[in-house]
């Protein structure tokens, strides 16, 4: 009977390495949606920063870090997009192959901070761009370069092989194959992979310390001139996004109410990348079945 | 297996203009030297079906892909394929005018997953075929063809996946034929299919012969026997035996051949 007494210890250890697991998540979660949820309020969501007075909100840093995902999303779509078509289709096994591999893995594990420094002397000192939204999305696109491009790969890659042959069989190209069929038929998997890794780009604080900048510039949100000093949409202009507002106010901070700020942008955060992560399945089984059922004339 | 027994072969010979398709010698190297496909040469004869059967490995499938260079990717193929009087085994070949005229049906139904229409015109509209008539009239004919139109008539938009095995195999058909090929390569069509789907499937078949020649690999016997006229036994990369249906299983020529069709392997 001892196979049978240690097939029952080893169900009860993982059933309680996942409970550790999964209490530490509602823990966290939990401790900081609990402290932070009572502190929103409309006033907060729309009111600008205040540098020394109690009561002040978030409605630049909230804007700027959707603005800076959007930017970052536009600059590494089509980027990470070619990478991936690239290597689940094109690539052959060699070594050349095995080294993209090797460098983008290595690139998703480099620290942020660092990649926030690479960005720093690369785009706000040698090309001149200062702190500025643009140089913070370039930072953020090779922060999430890596993770996109090997999140759309694992979506191609997911095609099964007959797919491809069934448009070959059909005398179609290889690339009309890809474009028509492959890609369309990974598109929920592309789709869940992108907003995946918006999540983390919309958290990412040290990357952009050094690039997009820690002071808010004055916004003026009518302005819709990208060129002028005041708009909201320059990407010239220093942008302080949520992530990096919640560590500034915590280790510079002089505002009285630094806990409710924190506490509020924080739960902001978590529930902003929830609703991604939530959002992210939805759409994707949503476009699966519309895809892949009728279309309605 | 006994190897040298595959150089003794009994192979039927068409005259030329008989055939829709033909091969001399064809081999087919993987990986550049393992050899899986011995100088085959067989003819298939215009508006017939031919069934290519043998064990796993055998051959007759690497044999089948290489008919409309599916295995252009994977592996080498020397040797010709005689198609209107053309080599169509070479490199300047169009392989994709090519693969129109000689359609594939897989062994697993690999519908697209999109509307059972759509299945049928996303190769025509990537061609260049836009009028929205034409293409309505093609694909009812294509569906009628396949014995899959009375199914599903009222139901074209809807996701091709929402489909039975089966029907979703008798669309492959469908799409192919919607090209107007004239050979219809089949790989083992049915060896995921239930036998009612499968009986479907080669009353399908059998209709089709008026107007396209066919070449089915099969693992099943039964079902070569009773739906080809010629059929060819492939053994260890040879092409061992080829006569007409009735000879192959009821007075084979080979030992092997005899032995296979017995079920003493396979």
């Amino acid at each position: 009977m001892n196979s049978k007494r240690n097939d029952r210890i080893a169900t009860g250890v993982i059933y309680l390495l996942v409970g550790i697991v999964i209490l530490l998540l509602v823990g966290i979660i939990g401790n900081i949606l609990v402290s932070g949820v009572p502190h929103l309020s409309w006033h907060f969501l729309t009111s600008a920063s205040s540098s020394f007075e109690a009561g002040g909100g978030i409605r630049d840093q909230l804007f700027n870090s959707l603005y800076l995902l959007l930017l970052t999303l536009i600059i590494s779509m089509p980027i990470a997009l070619g990478a991936a078509i690239y290597l689940a289709e094109y690539a052959a096994d060699n070594w050349l192959t095995q080294l993209i591999r090797t460098t983008i893995e290595i690139l998703s594990s480099l620290p942020s901070i660092v990649v926030g420094l690479f960005g720093y002397l690369l785009f706000v000192v040698q090309f001149g761009l200062g702190f500025s939204i643009i140089a913070g999305a370039l930072a953020l696109t090779f922060f999430n370069l890596p993770t996109l491009t090997s999140n759309i790969e694992e979506a191609i890659k997911g095609v099964p092989q007959t797919q491809r042959e069934a448009g070959w069989a059909l005398g179609l190209s290889n690339w009309k194959t890809i474009r028509g069929i492959v890609l369309p038929a990974a598109l929920p998997g592309i789709i869940t992979g992108v907003i995946l890794s918006a999540g983390r780009v919309f958290g990412e604080a040290a990357a952009l310390i050094y690039t997009a900048g820690q002071s808010g510039s004055t916004v003026d949100y009518s302005n819709w001139n990208m060129f002028s000093a005041t708009s909201f949409l320059n990407i010239m202009r220093p942008a302080e996004t949520l992530a990096v507002h919640i560590w500034k106010v915590n280790t510079e901070g002089i505002i009285p109410d630094v806990n409710v700020v924190s506490a509020g942008t924080s739960a902001l955060l978590v529930i902003v990348v929830i609703i991604f992560n939530l959002g992210a399945r939805a759409l994707g089984n949503w476009l699966y079945k519309r895809l892949t059922a009728a279309k309605i004339k | 297996m006994e190897n040298w027994q595959t150089k003794k072969t009994y192979i039927k010979k068409f005259s030329e203009e008989d055939c829709a398709v033909y091969t001399q010698n064809l081999s087919v190297f993987y990986g550049g030297t393992i050899q899986k496909l011995f100088d085959v040469s067989l003819g298939f004869k215009k508006n017939t079906i031919t069934a290519l059967i043998g064990a796993s490995g055998s051959g007759k499938s690497t044999f089948l892909r290489s008919l409309n260079r599916m295995n252009d990717q994977v592996a080498r193929v020397d040797g010709k394929i005689m198609f209107h009087d053309l080599d169509v085994n070479q490199k300047k070949i169009n392989v994709y005018e090519l693969r129109k005229a000689i359609g594939m049906v897989f062994q697993k139904p690999n519908p697209f997953p999109k509307s059972i229409r759509e299945n049928i015109v996303y190769a025509l509209k990537a061609n260049g075929q836009q009028d929205k008539q034409k293409l309505d009239q093609i694909v009812e004919e294509s569906l009628r063809a396949a014995a899959l139109w009375d199914e599903v008539k009222d139901k074209l938009d809807k996701s091709a996946l929402a489909l039975s095995g089966g029907q979703q195999q008798r669309l492959c058909i469908a799409r192919a034929i919607a090209l107007k090929p004239e050979i219809l390569l089949l790989d083992e069509p049915a060896s995921a299919l239930d036998p009612v789907s499968t009986a479907k499937l080669e009353d399908t078949l059998k209709q089709l012969r008026k107007k396209y020649t066919m070449v089915m690999v099969t693992h099943n016997m039964q079902q070569a026997s009773r739906i080809s006229e010629y059929t060819a036994f492939f053994h260890l990369g040879h092409a061992l035996e080829y006569d007409t249906t009735t000879n192959i299983f009821t007075n084979p020529q080979g030992e092997i051949t005899e032995r296979y069709i017995q079920g003493s392997f396979g």
